[in-house]
């Protein structure tokens, strides 16, 4: 008999660029406001996401507040280690090893195009470890494959900004208009600048704790932490390697792998979502998402991003937060940040950017390793 | 002007240097010595086919990280006989000047100098039509 598993608390440090503060204050901040959101309970372990914070770095963040002693264990799974942190606790309470956990998430990533440890000396010198240039052809693929367009990616930056307006934790928190994006520097045909998003810093922490029998108020239950890697053969996986089969049509992806883990988890099927927070690393990326997660059919994402489906007020609103394209990404905050940021919504505190009514809703990253997680959550 | 390969094994002056599977009948890029596919140690090594489709492209505008040489430069995915798609250079940096399925054909090209003053050398697809 497993238990289950509710977010007792959640904090975050906004994304962005903080000059003056250490990765460990980042995370000290949205620690300490998830421990106080969830009444500061006891909790007898800790889960760290992160990729560039270095050895020990969640020791730092809970020495700093005088909360070691309990297993500390750092965590790193590319854009998805937020997840896998999630999982890992959420596992652990489930099986009645604990009561409650701590999962935070961490990052201060470098400027510029991300330079990885994953990549062969070679391959860099060879101009092959070029990130945007994977993104490109994803894209490039998407628009050949389901027909979408180059206007149609502008149109996912112009909903991830207008809906990161209203976001105090995003980065970028002004409207833009399709010509702007259109009319920003090529980075790689068919991605412009704008098109993608920053990598940053930032923090996000959530409390998890074995569901009471009972609770007064709006309780959010964590149904579903899913967490896969991806299955050889096909070139442009997010595990990028060198060469792939010509025929992997058949070969699911790591984010189609880790959504249908976390719907029959859950019992539920994307039909039942009211809200979605996706990876949208670039715009395309963000129209993948929809397929991938079998949020709509194959060839429909970018006439459901031109027909407003996934903008607040839409039937199927993707990424109220801004997205990556606002928040920016700080890769082992990304996954938690979505989750603090879905829990606000299914409490009904997110103001001008509230889903009116939300009940359910899903959280997906997916990268370097390949990995990909998949989180729903329940109110 | 004295020359070196990138990566030693990854290809000749004529083609890729790639691997095949004897237990599933997959091809590899870069050769390994177990299939990345099925795990199989049964793998030889082999030349891949010097032509092949352009697949996928774009054009890298800025230097990645750890890269010398000049910019912009294409960069994509051919798909050869053998039934592999493989990740490249593209010696055509204009994305509009290429289309999906257009012959190509391997070639080397120089990234940069070293210290020593030797120029580095990858592989890459030239456009079969090109001179």
């Amino acid at each position: 008999m497993t238990r289950a598993v509710e977010i007792a608390g959640t904090g975050i440090h906004p994304f962005g660029r903080f000059e003056d503060k250490t990765v460990t204050e980042l995370g000290v901040t949205a620690v300490r406001d998830a421990l106080h959101d969830a009444g500061n309970p006891p909790f007898q372990a800790a889960f760290c996401g992160t990729a560039y914070a270095g050895v020990a770095a969640g020791h730092k963040v809970l020495g700093a507040l005088g909360l070691t002693g309990v297993p500390i264990v750092d965590v790193e799974a590319g854009c998805a280690s937020g997840g896998a942190a999630l999982m890992l606790a959420a596992a652990a309470i489930r099986a009645g090893q604990y009561e409650c956990a701590l999962v935070f998430g961490i990052e201060k990533m470098p400027r510029g195009i991300i330079r990885s440890s994953f990549f062969e000396p070679w391959r860099e010198e060879a101009g092959l470890a070029a990130t945007p240039a994977y993104f490109a052809l994803r894209a490039q693929r998407l628009m050949r494959e389901s027909a979408v367009t180059k206007d149609q990616l502008a149109q996912v930056v112009v909903k991830n900004r207008a809906h990161g307006v209203d976001n105090p934790n995003a980065m970028f928190r002004g409207e833009v208009t399709a010509e702007q994006v259109l009319g920003s520097r090529v980075v790689c045909e068919p991605l412009h600048l704008w098109m993608l998003c920053s990598p940053n810093e930032g923090a996000a922490a959530v409390v998890l704790r074995a569901a009471r029998a009972s609770g007064a108020g709006a309780r959010v239950t964590l149904e579903a932490a899913a967490l896969r890697s991806h299955l050889p053969g096909s070139v442009l996986s997010e595990g990028t390697p060198l060469s792939g089969l010509a025929d992997d049509d058949e070969i699911d992806p790591p984010t189609t792998l880790a959504a249908r883990d976390a719907y029959d988890a859950a019992g539920i099927g994307p039909d039942d979502l009211d809200l979605v927070e996706c990876q949208d690393t670039d715009a395309a990326r963000e129209l993948l998402s929809y397929e991938e997660l079998g949020l709509c059919p194959k060839g429909d994402a970018g006439k459901w991003v031109a027909e407003g489906v996934t903008r607040i007020g839409g039937r199927l609103p993707v990424n109220t937060s801004g997205g990556l394209l606002s928040k920016g990404e700080p890769l082992g905050a990304s996954a938690l940040g979505q989750v603090v940021d879905l829990v606000t919504q299914l409490r009904g505190e997110a103001g001008a950017r509230q889903v009116d009514g939300a009940r359910v809703a899903l959280a997906h990253t997916v990268g370097r390793g390949a990995n990909a997680s998949v989180v729903i959550l329940q109110r | 002007m004295p020359q070196r390969p990138v990566q030693d094994g990854l290809f000749t002056d004529d083609h890729l240097i790639g691997s095949h599977c004897g237990a599933c009948s997959r091809h590899h890029f870069p050769a390994a010595a177990i299939c990345p596919y099925c795990g199989a140690s049964e793998v030889t090594r082999v030349a891949l086919s010097d032509t092949g489709t352009l697949w996928g492209w774009t054009a890298v505008t800025a230097p990645p990280p750890g890269y010398q040489g000049d910019v912009p430069f294409g960069f994509g995915v051919v798909e050869l006989p053998e039934g592999i798609r493989v990740i490249t250079r593209v010696e055509e940096a204009d994305p509009r000047q290429l289309s999906f399925g257009m012959p190509v054909r391997f070639a080397t090209a120089p990234l940069h100098t070293d210290e020593e003053g030797t120029t580095v050398v990858t592989y890459t697809f030239v456009p079969a039509g090109a001179a």
